[in-house]
């Protein structure tokens, strides 16, 4: 599909907006629907878009395989240290009452950490899915 | 409307045996079941089903379509034992289907339990208006935890799965 004019156009314009509103979804989940795992699937989903529509090797240059298992790994550590950080400011584990003066804030601010990991974790188990899937039709055309 | 195009998209599916046609069904059942959850005023769930169920699964089986080959294989005998225990498990659950309260009663076990505490504490506690985060990221962080553990390890089994076999070819 690389030599198609229409949907190489089409698809560089499309992308900033995805990934905005990948990013909307993620940091305005507090207040209108969404959250981590939507934005990470949108976020997602516009970079196997772009990879289907320039190739594979286009879209690993632009979130390359290292960083998609980084992200994976990140995301998960981010959730859990989130909670590690309410034992050590004195709560209980994932307490976020206690990670601000204000108890309010402190939920706001676990909340939005919570919800980064989320979207981090989804986001790369995504990527690197389709990476492997489509990585592997390849081998088998070239072998 | 919505849910005889549903049966239509389900019915269609089972008929159908170019998995190729499959594939693009199950995608239009996803985008009809986010359509129901959207009427359903359940924003959060119908982003998700549009995303994950049409978007990325869809993606995800084409590849996997790649792979092995568009049609699928003539059964080696006709179903009837399977036909039987579908049938039968359908009629148990229309039957248990009864004793459920009535659709959106007010005074279902599930809108009495903790439903009123999130609704009216919850905005004030947490400082987020959206219900569902809030209760996803903070009344119920432990399960969401969780979840992102699944995500993370079906990540990792599908490359520990697919990564060694990829070593044996070199």
């Amino acid at each position: 599909m690389k030599d198609d004019i229409i949907l190489r156009v089409i698809a560089k314009l499309l992308m900033p907006f995805m990934l905005v509103f990948a990013l909307y979804v993620q940091f305005h989940g507090d207040f209108g629907p969404g959250g981590g795992f939507q934005a990470g699937v949108i976020a997602a989903a516009a970079i196997v878009f772009y990879s289907i529509i320039f190739g594979l090797p286009a879209g690993q240059r632009l979130a390359p395989d290292r960083l998609v298992e980084i992200m994976l790994a990140v995301g998960v550590l981010l959730y859990a240290s989130v909670g590690v950080a309410g034992i050590f400011l004195g709560g209980n584990y994932l307490d976020y009452f206690v990670l601000d003066a204000d108890p309010v804030v402190g939920q706001l601010r676990g909340i939005f950490w919570v919800e980064a990991g989320v979207g981090l974790t989804v986001c790369g188990v995504m990527l690197k899915l389709f990476y492997m899937f489509a990585g592997r039709s390849r081998d088998a055309e070239e072998g | 409307m919505l849910l005889a195009t549903l049966v239509v998209t389900v019915v269609a599916m089972a008929v159908q045996r170019n998995l190729f046609g499959v594939v693009v069904l199950f995608s239009i059942y996803s985008f009809l079941m986010a359509t129901v959850l959207v009427a359903l005023d359940a924003v959060d769930v119908a982003m998700t089903e549009a995303a994950v169920g049409a978007g990325v699964s869809t993606v995800l089986l084409l590849a996997a379509l790649y792979l092995t080959g568009g049609t699928e294989a003539k059964p080696m005998r006709r179903s009837l034992v399977p036909l039987a225990l579908a049938i039968t498990v359908g009629g148990v659950l229309a039957y248990g289907m009864q004793g459920l309260p009535a659709f959106s009663d007010p005074q279902a076990p599930i809108h009495s339990h903790v439903a009123p505490r999130y609704l009216n504490e919850g905005p004030k506690e947490t400082g987020v208006p959206n219900v569902v985060t809030a209760v996803l990221a903070s009344y119920r962080g432990y399960d969401t935890l969780g979840e992102t553990v699944v995500v993370f390890t079906a990540g990792v089994g599908v490359i520990a799965l697919l990564r060694r076999r990829g070593k044996k070819k070199k």
